[in-house]
Protein backbone atom coordinates (compact mmCIF):
# COMPACT_ATOMS: atom_id res chain seq x y z
CA UNK A 1 0.00 0.00 0.00
CA UNK A 2 1.05 3.06 -0.95
CA UNK A 3 0.10 6.70 0.36
CA UNK A 4 1.32 10.04 -1.02
CA UNK A 5 0.39 13.51 0.01
CA UNK A 6 3.01 15.93 -1.48
CA UNK A 7 3.71 19.61 -2.29
CA UNK A 8 6.33 20.98 -4.39
CA UNK A 9 6.75 24.10 -5.92
CA UNK A 10 9.12 23.89 -9.57
CA UNK A 11 9.29 27.47 -11.02
CA UNK A 12 6.13 28.79 -12.00
CA UNK A 13 4.39 24.87 -11.70
CA UNK A 14 3.07 24.14 -8.42
CA UNK A 15 2.38 20.16 -7.95
CA UNK A 16 0.06 19.80 -5.43
CA UNK A 17 -1.10 15.82 -4.81
CA UNK A 18 -2.37 13.17 -2.58
CA UNK A 19 -3.52 9.62 -3.46
CA UNK A 20 -3.60 6.07 -2.44
CA UNK A 21 -2.17 3.30 -4.57
CA UNK A 22 -3.07 -0.59 -3.89
CA UNK A 23 -1.46 -3.89 -4.30
CA UNK A 24 -1.57 -4.01 -8.18
CA UNK A 25 -0.85 -1.43 -10.60
CA UNK A 26 -1.60 2.26 -10.13
CA UNK A 27 -1.80 4.10 -12.93
CA UNK A 28 -0.46 7.94 -13.04
CA UNK A 29 -2.88 9.40 -16.01
CA UNK A 30 -2.58 12.72 -17.49
CA UNK A 31 -1.56 14.61 -20.24
CA UNK A 32 2.09 15.52 -20.38
CA UNK A 33 3.13 18.43 -17.80
CA UNK A 34 0.47 17.37 -15.43
CA UNK A 35 3.26 16.55 -12.89
CA UNK A 36 3.32 12.79 -13.35
CA UNK A 37 7.35 11.99 -13.43
CA UNK A 38 7.97 14.90 -10.69
CA UNK A 39 5.60 12.69 -8.24
CA UNK A 40 7.31 9.58 -9.15
CA UNK A 41 11.05 11.00 -9.28
CA UNK A 42 9.64 11.76 -4.90
CA UNK A 43 8.63 8.79 -4.67
CA UNK A 44 11.57 7.55 -5.36
CA UNK A 45 13.84 9.70 -3.50
CA UNK A 46 15.73 11.86 -6.45
CA UNK A 47 13.70 14.84 -5.89
CA UNK A 48 12.78 15.81 -2.74
CA UNK A 49 8.94 17.68 -2.00
CA UNK A 50 8.44 20.50 -0.33
CA UNK A 51 6.46 19.47 2.28
CA UNK A 52 4.45 16.35 2.07
CA UNK A 53 4.63 12.63 3.61
CA UNK A 54 5.01 9.61 1.49
CA UNK A 55 4.45 5.99 3.03
CA UNK A 56 5.13 2.57 1.30
CA UNK A 57 4.30 -0.87 3.01
CA UNK A 58 3.62 1.05 5.95
CA UNK A 59 7.11 2.53 6.35
CA UNK A 60 7.19 6.41 6.29
CA UNK A 61 10.45 7.20 3.42
CA UNK A 62 9.42 10.92 3.76
CA UNK A 63 7.66 12.99 6.39
CA UNK A 64 8.25 17.07 6.38
CA UNK A 65 6.92 17.02 9.81
CA UNK A 66 9.17 14.60 11.37
CA UNK A 67 11.91 15.30 9.52
CA UNK A 68 12.33 12.27 7.59
CA UNK A 69 14.29 11.83 4.30
CA UNK A 70 15.29 8.74 3.52
CA UNK A 71 17.72 8.68 0.62
CA UNK A 72 17.14 7.04 -2.72
CA UNK A 73 20.01 4.27 -2.96
CA UNK A 74 17.65 2.81 0.50
CA UNK A 75 14.39 3.20 -0.38
CA UNK A 76 14.44 -0.28 -2.28
CA UNK A 77 11.78 0.96 -4.99
CA UNK A 78 12.76 -0.18 -8.46
CA UNK A 79 12.38 2.91 -11.09
CA UNK A 80 12.12 2.16 -14.76
CA UNK A 81 13.04 5.30 -16.45
CA UNK A 82 11.43 6.71 -20.05
CA UNK A 83 14.98 6.27 -21.46
CA UNK A 84 16.37 3.24 -19.46
CA UNK A 85 19.42 4.60 -18.41
CA UNK A 86 21.55 1.48 -18.98
CA UNK A 87 24.80 2.21 -17.87
CA UNK A 88 26.75 1.91 -21.11
CA UNK A 89 30.19 1.07 -19.71
CA UNK A 90 28.91 -2.50 -18.57
CA UNK A 91 27.49 -5.93 -20.27
CA UNK A 92 23.67 -6.47 -19.84
CA UNK A 93 24.49 -9.42 -17.03
CA UNK A 94 26.15 -6.56 -15.12
CA UNK A 95 23.50 -4.04 -15.34
CA UNK A 96 21.37 -6.55 -14.27
CA UNK A 97 23.24 -7.89 -11.54
CA UNK A 98 23.93 -4.22 -10.50
CA UNK A 99 21.23 -3.43 -8.05
CA UNK A 100 21.86 -6.92 -5.99
CA UNK A 101 25.67 -6.18 -5.99
CA UNK A 102 25.18 -2.58 -4.39
CA UNK A 103 22.49 -3.75 -2.05
CA UNK A 104 24.83 -6.67 -0.90
CA UNK A 105 21.55 -9.26 -1.63
CA UNK A 106 23.10 -13.14 -2.02
CA UNK A 107 23.54 -14.11 -5.69
CA UNK A 108 20.28 -16.07 -6.40
CA UNK A 109 21.09 -17.92 -10.24
CA UNK A 110 17.17 -19.20 -9.89
CA UNK A 111 16.18 -15.72 -9.46
CA UNK A 112 18.45 -14.59 -12.53
CA UNK A 113 17.12 -17.09 -14.36
CA UNK A 114 12.89 -16.62 -13.80
CA UNK A 115 13.57 -12.84 -14.05
CA UNK A 116 15.61 -13.07 -17.68
CA UNK A 117 12.85 -15.86 -18.86
CA UNK A 118 10.01 -14.16 -18.14
CA UNK A 119 11.45 -10.81 -20.34
CA UNK A 120 13.43 -13.41 -22.82
CA UNK A 121 16.66 -11.34 -21.82
CA UNK A 122 18.85 -14.39 -21.28
CA UNK A 123 20.01 -14.30 -24.91
CA UNK A 124 21.21 -10.68 -24.24
CA UNK A 125 23.46 -11.03 -21.40
CA UNK A 126 26.51 -11.05 -22.89
CA UNK A 127 26.05 -7.46 -25.01
CA UNK A 128 26.13 -4.10 -24.53
CA UNK A 129 23.51 -1.94 -23.84
CA UNK A 130 24.58 0.06 -27.00
CA UNK A 131 23.67 -3.24 -29.04
CA UNK A 132 20.24 -3.36 -28.08
CA UNK A 133 17.01 -2.41 -29.69
CA UNK A 134 14.74 -0.12 -27.86
CA UNK A 135 12.36 -2.88 -27.04
CA UNK A 136 15.18 -5.06 -25.59
CA UNK A 137 16.69 -2.10 -23.97
CA UNK A 138 13.56 -1.56 -21.84
CA UNK A 139 13.55 -5.11 -21.27
CA UNK A 140 16.53 -4.90 -19.55
CA UNK A 141 16.03 -1.73 -17.27
CA UNK A 142 13.34 -3.57 -16.33
CA UNK A 143 14.87 -6.99 -15.36
CA UNK A 144 17.34 -4.77 -13.47
CA UNK A 145 15.22 -2.81 -11.46
CA UNK A 146 13.34 -6.31 -10.38
CA UNK A 147 16.53 -8.42 -9.40
CA UNK A 148 17.11 -5.63 -6.90
CA UNK A 149 14.21 -6.94 -5.32
CA UNK A 150 12.24 -3.64 -4.78
CA UNK A 151 9.06 -3.42 -2.61
CA UNK A 152 7.44 -1.15 -5.16
CA UNK A 153 7.92 -0.14 -8.69
CA UNK A 154 8.02 2.77 -10.29
CA UNK A 155 7.14 2.64 -14.61
CA UNK A 156 7.88 5.74 -15.65
CA UNK A 157 6.09 5.88 -19.32
CA UNK A 158 8.60 2.82 -20.12
CA UNK A 159 7.10 2.84 -23.39
CA UNK A 160 7.14 6.25 -24.21
CA UNK A 161 10.64 6.10 -26.72
CA UNK A 162 9.15 2.87 -28.81
CA UNK A 163 6.86 2.97 -31.73
CA UNK A 164 3.73 1.19 -32.02
CA UNK A 165 4.74 -2.47 -33.11
CA UNK A 166 7.00 -2.50 -30.33
CA UNK A 167 4.97 -1.31 -27.84
CA UNK A 168 2.65 -4.07 -28.64
CA UNK A 169 5.72 -6.33 -28.19
CA UNK A 170 6.57 -5.22 -24.99
CA UNK A 171 3.21 -4.46 -23.40
CA UNK A 172 2.24 -8.66 -22.99
CA UNK A 173 5.36 -8.36 -20.56
CA UNK A 174 4.49 -5.82 -18.30
CA UNK A 175 0.88 -7.90 -17.88
CA UNK A 176 3.11 -11.05 -17.14
CA UNK A 177 5.05 -9.05 -14.54
CA UNK A 178 2.65 -7.61 -13.31
CA UNK A 179 0.23 -11.21 -12.62
CA UNK A 180 3.33 -13.52 -11.88
CA UNK A 181 5.41 -11.24 -9.19
CA UNK A 182 2.82 -9.82 -6.82
CA UNK A 183 4.89 -6.32 -6.57
CA UNK A 184 2.83 -3.43 -6.39
CA UNK A 185 3.08 -1.07 -8.84
CA UNK A 186 2.72 2.72 -9.82
CA UNK A 187 2.49 3.21 -13.40
CA UNK A 188 3.13 6.37 -15.32
CA UNK A 189 1.33 7.28 -18.87
CA UNK A 190 -0.72 9.31 -21.06
CA UNK A 191 -1.86 6.77 -23.54
CA UNK A 192 -5.47 5.33 -21.91
CA UNK A 193 -5.04 1.77 -23.76
CA UNK A 194 -1.73 1.07 -22.07
CA UNK A 195 -3.64 1.83 -18.86
CA UNK A 196 -6.73 0.05 -19.34
CA UNK A 197 -4.70 -2.80 -19.81
CA UNK A 198 -2.45 -3.03 -16.92
CA UNK A 199 -3.91 -0.68 -14.41
CA UNK A 200 -6.29 -1.59 -11.49
CA UNK A 201 -6.20 1.92 -9.93
CA UNK A 202 -6.31 5.45 -11.99
CA UNK A 203 -5.07 8.64 -10.36
CA UNK A 204 -6.05 11.40 -13.03
CA UNK A 205 -3.80 14.25 -13.13
CA UNK A 206 -3.86 17.83 -14.94
CA UNK A 207 -1.89 21.16 -14.01
CA UNK A 208 -0.23 19.59 -11.10
CA UNK A 209 -3.28 18.21 -9.03
CA UNK A 210 -5.45 14.79 -8.67
CA UNK A 211 -8.41 15.44 -10.36
CA UNK A 212 -10.18 11.88 -9.31
CA UNK A 213 -8.76 8.58 -8.30
CA UNK A 214 -10.83 5.00 -8.66
CA UNK A 215 -11.29 2.18 -10.89
CA UNK A 216 -10.42 2.33 -14.36
CA UNK A 217 -13.69 3.07 -15.36
CA UNK A 218 -12.62 6.48 -14.75
CA UNK A 219 -11.04 6.29 -18.31
CA UNK B 1 70.89 9.72 -32.84
CA UNK B 2 72.21 6.78 -30.58
CA UNK B 3 75.25 8.50 -29.45
CA UNK B 4 74.36 9.87 -26.80
CA UNK B 5 77.07 10.65 -23.80
CA UNK B 6 75.99 8.71 -20.44
CA UNK B 7 74.73 11.93 -18.94
CA UNK B 8 72.58 12.70 -21.48
CA UNK B 9 71.15 9.21 -21.39
CA UNK B 10 70.80 9.90 -17.22
CA UNK B 11 69.17 13.10 -17.92
CA UNK B 12 66.62 10.97 -20.38
CA UNK B 13 65.97 8.42 -17.69
CA UNK B 14 65.69 10.98 -15.03
CA UNK B 15 63.34 13.23 -16.95
CA UNK B 16 60.64 9.76 -17.95
CA UNK B 17 61.02 8.88 -13.62
CA UNK B 18 60.23 12.27 -12.71
CA UNK B 19 57.33 13.03 -15.15
CA UNK B 20 55.81 9.57 -14.32
CA UNK B 21 56.41 9.59 -10.75
CA UNK B 22 54.77 13.50 -10.93
CA UNK B 23 51.80 11.90 -13.09
CA UNK B 24 50.97 9.23 -11.04
CA UNK B 25 50.84 10.46 -7.95
CA UNK B 26 48.70 13.98 -8.76
CA UNK B 27 46.47 11.83 -10.22
CA UNK B 28 43.92 10.57 -7.49
CA UNK B 29 44.59 14.69 -5.79
CA UNK B 30 43.17 15.36 -9.65
CA UNK B 31 40.52 13.22 -9.73
CA UNK B 32 39.24 14.26 -6.51
CA UNK B 33 39.68 18.03 -7.17
CA UNK B 34 37.91 17.34 -10.62
CA UNK B 35 35.20 16.31 -9.06
CA UNK B 36 34.27 18.61 -6.01
CA UNK B 37 34.57 21.27 -8.96
CA UNK B 38 32.53 19.44 -11.33
CA UNK B 39 30.06 18.10 -8.76
CA UNK B 40 29.91 20.60 -5.82
CA UNK B 41 28.59 24.23 -4.96
CA UNK B 42 30.33 25.94 -2.24
CA UNK B 43 31.37 29.04 -1.15
CA UNK B 44 34.96 29.07 -2.44
CA UNK B 45 34.80 27.57 -5.50
CA UNK B 46 36.08 30.10 -7.07
CA UNK B 47 39.08 30.50 -5.43
CA UNK B 48 39.87 27.22 -5.43
CA UNK B 49 39.04 27.22 -9.07
CA UNK B 50 41.73 30.14 -9.88
CA UNK B 51 44.08 28.70 -7.13
CA UNK B 52 44.50 25.37 -9.14
CA UNK B 53 45.42 27.46 -12.26
CA UNK B 54 47.47 29.76 -10.94
CA UNK B 55 50.42 27.90 -11.87
CA UNK B 56 48.96 27.72 -15.40
CA UNK B 57 49.63 31.47 -15.50
CA UNK B 58 52.17 32.70 -13.35
CA UNK B 59 55.66 33.12 -14.24
CA UNK B 60 56.93 29.21 -14.09
CA UNK B 61 59.87 30.84 -11.64
CA UNK B 62 58.10 32.09 -9.76
CA UNK B 63 56.30 29.38 -8.96
CA UNK B 64 59.33 27.46 -8.53
CA UNK B 65 60.88 30.78 -6.50
CA UNK B 66 57.53 29.92 -4.09
CA UNK B 67 58.06 26.42 -3.51
CA UNK B 68 62.10 27.18 -2.99
CA UNK B 69 60.87 29.14 0.10
CA UNK B 70 58.22 26.93 1.16
CA UNK B 71 59.73 23.81 1.07
CA UNK B 72 63.39 24.22 0.80
CA UNK B 73 65.33 23.24 3.88
CA UNK B 74 64.60 26.07 5.84
CA UNK B 75 61.29 26.36 4.21
CA UNK B 76 58.38 26.09 6.00
CA UNK B 77 57.38 23.12 4.83
CA UNK B 78 60.79 21.92 4.23
CA UNK B 79 62.13 22.06 7.69
CA UNK B 80 58.92 19.50 8.83
CA UNK B 81 59.65 17.71 6.07
CA UNK B 82 63.14 17.09 6.54
CA UNK B 83 62.80 16.16 9.85
CA UNK B 84 60.57 13.11 8.53
CA UNK B 85 63.82 12.65 6.55
CA UNK B 86 62.11 13.60 2.97
CA UNK B 87 64.35 16.08 1.89
CA UNK B 88 62.64 18.01 -1.49
CA UNK B 89 64.96 21.04 -2.20
CA UNK B 90 67.93 19.98 -5.02
CA UNK B 91 66.49 16.33 -5.00
CA UNK B 92 64.91 14.73 -8.01
CA UNK B 93 61.82 14.48 -5.72
CA UNK B 94 61.77 18.39 -5.41
CA UNK B 95 61.52 17.57 -9.26
CA UNK B 96 58.65 15.43 -8.94
CA UNK B 97 56.98 17.77 -6.70
CA UNK B 98 57.87 21.24 -9.31
CA UNK B 99 56.26 19.10 -12.44
CA UNK B 100 53.22 18.01 -10.84
CA UNK B 101 52.05 21.41 -9.49
CA UNK B 102 53.32 22.48 -13.01
CA UNK B 103 50.74 20.40 -14.85
CA UNK B 104 47.84 20.14 -12.01
CA UNK B 105 46.14 22.74 -14.05
CA UNK B 106 46.05 20.58 -17.08
CA UNK B 107 45.00 17.27 -15.29
CA UNK B 108 42.19 19.06 -13.21
CA UNK B 109 40.89 20.79 -16.42
CA UNK B 110 40.23 17.62 -18.67
CA UNK B 111 38.74 15.34 -15.87
CA UNK B 112 36.59 17.91 -15.08
CA UNK B 113 35.26 18.48 -18.34
CA UNK B 114 35.29 14.74 -18.49
CA UNK B 115 33.13 13.93 -14.95
CA UNK B 116 30.73 16.81 -16.41
CA UNK B 117 30.28 15.41 -19.52
CA UNK B 118 28.64 12.53 -17.64
CA UNK B 119 25.12 12.17 -17.47
CA UNK B 120 23.91 12.20 -13.91
CA UNK B 121 20.52 10.85 -14.61
CA UNK B 122 22.81 7.59 -14.84
CA UNK B 123 24.08 8.58 -11.50
CA UNK B 124 19.96 8.49 -10.77
CA UNK B 125 19.42 5.59 -11.70
CA UNK B 126 22.33 4.07 -9.31
CA UNK B 127 20.70 5.84 -6.52
CA UNK B 128 17.49 3.93 -7.51
CA UNK B 129 19.33 0.88 -7.54
CA UNK B 130 20.80 0.85 -4.36
CA UNK B 131 24.55 2.23 -4.69
CA UNK B 132 25.22 5.13 -2.14
CA UNK B 133 26.80 8.85 -3.34
CA UNK B 134 30.46 7.12 -2.91
CA UNK B 135 29.79 3.96 -4.82
CA UNK B 136 28.01 5.91 -7.35
CA UNK B 137 31.15 7.82 -8.17
CA UNK B 138 33.32 4.45 -8.05
CA UNK B 139 31.31 2.69 -10.68
CA UNK B 140 29.33 4.98 -12.59
CA UNK B 141 30.81 8.33 -12.85
CA UNK B 142 34.87 7.92 -12.69
CA UNK B 143 34.67 4.74 -15.57
CA UNK B 144 31.96 6.83 -17.43
CA UNK B 145 34.98 9.95 -17.39
CA UNK B 146 37.72 7.26 -18.01
CA UNK B 147 38.58 8.75 -21.65
CA UNK B 148 38.77 12.31 -20.15
CA UNK B 149 40.99 10.52 -16.68
CA UNK B 150 43.30 9.45 -19.49
CA UNK B 151 43.29 12.27 -21.58
CA UNK B 152 44.36 14.59 -18.67
CA UNK B 153 47.60 12.08 -17.61
CA UNK B 154 48.68 12.00 -20.61
CA UNK B 155 48.36 15.49 -20.78
CA UNK B 156 50.34 16.26 -17.40
CA UNK B 157 52.88 13.66 -18.15
CA UNK B 158 53.87 15.79 -21.28
CA UNK B 159 53.86 19.11 -19.53
CA UNK B 160 55.58 17.35 -16.78
CA UNK B 161 58.21 16.39 -19.30
CA UNK B 162 58.56 19.48 -20.53
CA UNK B 163 58.76 21.31 -17.49
CA UNK B 164 61.71 23.69 -17.19
CA UNK B 165 61.39 26.92 -15.28
CA UNK B 166 60.03 25.99 -11.78
CA UNK B 167 62.49 22.63 -12.11
CA UNK B 168 65.75 24.61 -12.55
CA UNK B 169 64.41 27.43 -10.26
CA UNK B 170 63.66 24.88 -7.21
CA UNK B 171 65.95 22.01 -7.29
CA UNK B 172 69.00 23.82 -9.75
CA UNK B 173 70.13 21.56 -12.86
CA UNK B 174 72.37 18.77 -10.67
CA UNK B 175 73.65 16.25 -13.60
CA UNK B 176 72.26 12.69 -12.66
CA UNK B 177 69.97 14.20 -9.81
CA UNK B 178 67.63 17.04 -11.00
CA UNK B 179 68.88 17.45 -14.47
CA UNK B 180 66.10 16.62 -16.84
CA UNK B 181 66.09 16.66 -21.05
CA UNK B 182 65.25 19.90 -20.82
CA UNK B 183 67.78 21.24 -18.56
CA UNK B 184 70.35 19.50 -20.35
CA UNK B 185 69.33 20.86 -23.80
CA UNK B 186 69.64 24.47 -22.10
CA UNK B 187 73.48 24.04 -20.56
CA UNK B 188 73.97 22.27 -24.18
CA UNK B 189 72.82 25.65 -25.83
CA UNK B 190 74.96 27.80 -22.93
CA UNK B 191 78.80 25.70 -23.98
CA UNK B 192 80.25 26.21 -27.34
CA UNK B 193 80.04 23.84 -29.29
CA UNK B 194 77.04 21.92 -27.88
CA UNK B 195 74.43 22.50 -30.42
CA UNK B 196 74.93 18.99 -32.12
CA UNK B 197 74.28 17.41 -28.75
CA UNK B 198 71.49 19.50 -28.05
CA UNK B 199 69.65 18.82 -31.04
CA UNK B 200 70.00 15.19 -30.42
CA UNK B 201 68.23 15.45 -27.27
CA UNK B 202 65.49 18.07 -28.93
CA UNK B 203 65.08 15.11 -31.18
CA UNK B 204 64.53 12.78 -28.15
CA UNK B 205 62.30 15.20 -26.55
CA UNK B 206 59.41 15.43 -29.57
CA UNK B 207 59.62 11.75 -29.96
CA UNK B 208 58.45 11.21 -26.12
CA UNK B 209 56.21 13.77 -26.79
CA UNK B 210 54.13 12.46 -30.17
CA UNK B 211 54.64 9.36 -28.89
CA UNK B 212 52.67 10.20 -25.61
CA UNK B 213 49.68 12.17 -27.49
CA UNK B 214 49.56 9.18 -29.71
CA UNK B 215 49.03 6.82 -27.40
CA UNK B 216 46.47 9.00 -25.49
CA UNK B 217 44.73 9.16 -28.75
CA UNK B 218 44.62 5.66 -29.07
CA UNK B 219 43.68 4.98 -25.54
CA UNK B 220 41.48 7.26 -25.22
CA UNK B 221 39.29 6.11 -28.32
CA UNK B 222 39.31 2.12 -26.79
CA UNK B 223 38.41 3.98 -23.53
CA UNK B 224 35.58 5.85 -25.34
CA UNK B 225 34.51 3.16 -27.17
CA UNK B 226 33.69 0.59 -24.24
CA UNK B 227 32.31 3.68 -22.33
CA UNK B 228 29.66 4.29 -25.11
CA UNK B 229 30.27 1.58 -27.04
CA UNK B 230 28.75 -1.74 -27.83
Amino acid sequence: MISIDIDKKLGDFTLSAAFEGDSGVTALFGPSGSGKTSIVSMIAGLTKPDRGRIIIDGETVFDSNAGIDEPAYRRRIGYVFQDGRLFPHLSVARNLDYGRWMTGIERDQAQFKRVTELLDIAPLVKRRPGALSGGERQRVALGRALLMRPRLMLLDEPMASLDAKRKSEILPYFVRLRDETKLPMIYVSHDASEVKALASRVVLLDGGRVLKQGGVELL
Amino acid sequence: MLSLTPEEWTAVALSLRVATVATLISLPFGIAVAWVLARKNFHGKALLNAFIYLPLVLPPVVTGYLLLIAFGRRGIFGEALASVGIVLSFRWTGAVLACAIMSFPLLVGAIRLSIEAVDRKLEDAAATLGANRRWTVFTVTLPLALPGIIAGAVLAFARALGEFGATITFVSNIPGETQTISAAIYTLTQVPGGDAQALKLVGIAVAISLLALILSEWFGRRAGARVHGV
